[in-house]
């Protein structure tokens, strides 16, 4: 184990603990994620995932433990991490438009007080295309079907124009074509060398979709390239007994 | 100066400043915590007004109120953040404790002083005209001044800050991972809607103030998606509460801050019954609509399987429609162009026939 932090690694989490009440919700992670390549975070409901994309995020206190992004510390880092959280974290009866939502994700280049204009609206409007919902940019967010609302978000992230994406389980509840759909703009975002970490639930999927696997279990069970990682064996220890390898 | 002109621009001024703040209150589910923030400043101002010495002093019951608002949302959140209660449970908890300190206060403490209960309470927007101050070789009521620059400052901080206000409130996570300090942004909006249930308390009281920070912006809530028009809609409903409940309060010799918030209720009333986006009536009668719509497309599709004519009987047996339902259907129909009343009975069209071909939803 090096002591000092690489430069090169998008993500690398240090000794990381988060405690809600008494109980560890996460336990000593160390959790190194490797440039350009889609990563996957899998364990069972209540394992810590959504916590662990949030405390590294800043978004809940931790107990311990130290997270670098690119080498640097979240503050300085900030501009080139995109989050697309749960979809079900937000209020979608709030009156807004779609097009509204994905320019939210340029509010962080525009910083305090500066308006988002016409250069912000096509952005948006050509991240939206991305997602095929240009159609539906100023449609109320009400009035959405939950894998368009999961494409909003997508968009929204595309938006941000990051380095390093995580997404907490985009694949949630959407059909077979937002499905594909999702899965073209992960692959864009790869090819143009971003690095993507999404919590996954799908074990049938994970090994087709993803290179690099990390299996959470409140602890780190195992971290590393799919091939090595996606065992019977470390699913065992992820899930009890009745974990399936998925063929 | 006209002392109804100041009774009802005062009213304006409250409901104005009030519907800014309110309607991210609103939107950020926190009508019960503005509940909890307006009786709580109650403390707040006797302890301000006993450290001013008992005079009649403006600022420091401004400030005393601000820091009990904030003491309110602190003590809430905290208590929540302890996970041993839950959030609906600790404003319950923590604002009677705090208002009855502050009525407690009043009791003991200021029996003989000009502060008395009713008017912390219930407010009294009449006396308005009464209290004036000097400016600039002007007399001016001390509400305009007052009002006037909690409306400046909460229109202020709605302008400079609606993106961000925006952003946290729909996303607070997302606002905090971008920089945007939502946290900062909250309290500050408490603090705001301190300042502003304090500075209405003289004219509509502790207990009205809630009927201008949550019932107009829940109206425009109903009656539009937009938030800029939902802001504009807030304002809106608030100048029409003051101007109607003035008007009706002279009228039937009643309380102008009782009558302005009847009145806002009842556009609350109005928009819930008959908003066209989701009104309780405009829905049902948009269901009949659809109901009417598809019993036609229907009784079409069935006249167009059938090359001699059918019978009423036949149809109402076959459906199990009532005479009245069949008529309207046929009525429906006809109207769409769908069927022709010939001689010798209902006809489908050539429109009716195409129908036919398959469930097209418009
Ligand atoms: N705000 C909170 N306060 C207290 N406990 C929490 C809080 N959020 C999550 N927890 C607990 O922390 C644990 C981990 O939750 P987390 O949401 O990170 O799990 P997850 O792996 O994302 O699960 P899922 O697959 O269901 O999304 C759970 O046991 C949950 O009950
Ligand atoms: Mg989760």
């Amino acid at each position: 184990m090096t002591l000092t932090q690489t430069a090169t690694l998008p993500l690398e989490v240090r000794d990381l603990t988060v405690v809600y009440r008494e109980q560890p919700v996460l336990w000593d992670v160390d959790l190194a994620i490797p440039p350009g390549q889609l990563s996957a975070i899998v364990g069972p409901n209540g394992a810590g995932k959504s916590t662990l994309l949030k405390a590294v995020l800043g978004l809940v206190p931790r107990a311990s433990g130290q997270v670098w992004f690119f080498g640097q510390s979240l503050r300085e880092a900030r501009a080139r991490i995109g989050y697309v959280p749960q979809r079900n974290t937000v209020d979608w009866d709030f009156p807004t438009s779609v097009l509204d939502v994905v320019m939210m994700g340029l509010y962080g280049q525009l910083g305090w007080f500066r308006r988002p204009g016409k250069r912000e609206r096509e952005a948006a409007m050509h991240c939206l295309e991305q997602v095929s919902l240009q159609d539906l940019a100023h449609r109320q967010i009400a009035q959405l079907s939950g894998g368009q609302q999961q494409r909003v978000f997508l968009a929204r992230a595309l938006a941000q124009n990051a380095d390093l994406y995580f997404m907490d389980e985009p694949f949630a509840g959407v059909d077979a074509v937002t499905e594909e759909a999702i899965l073209q703009v992960l692959h864009g975002l790869k090819s143009q060398g971003k690095t993507v970490v999404v919590v996954h639930h799908d074990l049938e999927t994970v090994r087709e979709y993803f290179d690099h696997l990390t299996l959470l279990n409140v602890q780190v069970i195992a971290s590393g390239p799919m091939e090595e990682t996606f065992t019977s064996e470390n699913l065992r220890r992820t899930y009890g007994a009745k974990a399936r390898t998925g063929g | 100066m006209n002392p109804d002109l100041v009774i009802v621009t005062t009213a304006i001024l409250v409901s104005s400043a009030s519907a800014l703040v309110g309607t991210f209150l609103v939107l950020r589910r926190m009508a019960l915590l503005c509940d909890a923030i307006s009786h709580a400043v109650l403390p707040g101002i006797v302890l301000a007004y006993w450290l001013s010495g008992g005079a009649r002093a403006t600022l420091p019951a401004l400030l005393g109120a601000a820091a009990a608002g904030l003491v309110t949302v602190s003590l809430v959140e905290w208590l929540t953040r302890t996970g041993r209660v839950k959030n609906d449970a600790a404003i319950g908890i923590v604002f009677p404790a705090l208002f009855s300190l502050g009525v407690l206060a009043v009791s003991l403490y200021f029996r003989q002083v000009h502060l008395d209960l009713d008017a912390v309470l219930y407010g009294e927007i009449a006396y308005a005209p009464l209290n004036t101050l000097w400016l600039w070789g002007l007399e001016l009521p001390e509400s305009w001044l007052v009002m006037g620059l909690l409306t400046l400052l909460n229109l202020l901080f709605v302008l400079l800050f609606y993106k961000e206000l925006k952003l946290s409130t729909f996303d607070a996570g997302l606002a905090a991972s971008l920089g945007f300090a939502p946290g900062v942004l909250h309290y500050a909006l408490m603090a705001l809607v301190s300042f502003t249930a304090v500075g209405a308390f003289q004219s509509v009281g502790a207990i009205l103030i809630v009927a201008f920070l949550i019932i107009p912006p829940a109206t425009a809530y109903l009656l539009t998606r937009r938030l800029p028009t939902m802001l504009l809609l807030a304002v809106g409903v608030g100048v029409v509460a003051s101007l109607g409940g003035y008007a009706l309060a002279i009228w039937l010799d009643a309380s102008i801050a009782g009558m302005m918030a009847t009145v806002a209720g009842v556009c609350f009333a109005l928009a819930f019954l008959f908003s066209p986006l989701e009104g309780f009536l405009t829905t049902r009668l948009r269901r009949r609509r659809q109901r009417l719509e598809v019993a036609a497309r229907l009784l079409v599709a069935h006249l167009a399987h059938h090359p001699q004519p059918v019978s009423e009987q036949e149809i109402m047996a076959e459906f199990g429609w009532h005479p009245r339902f069949l008529r309207q259907a046929r009525e429906k129909a006809l109207q769409a162009g769908w069927l022709e009343a010939r001689r010798e009975g209902l006809w489908p069209t050539s429109r009716g026939r195409a129908l036919g071909q398959g469930p097209s939803v418009p």
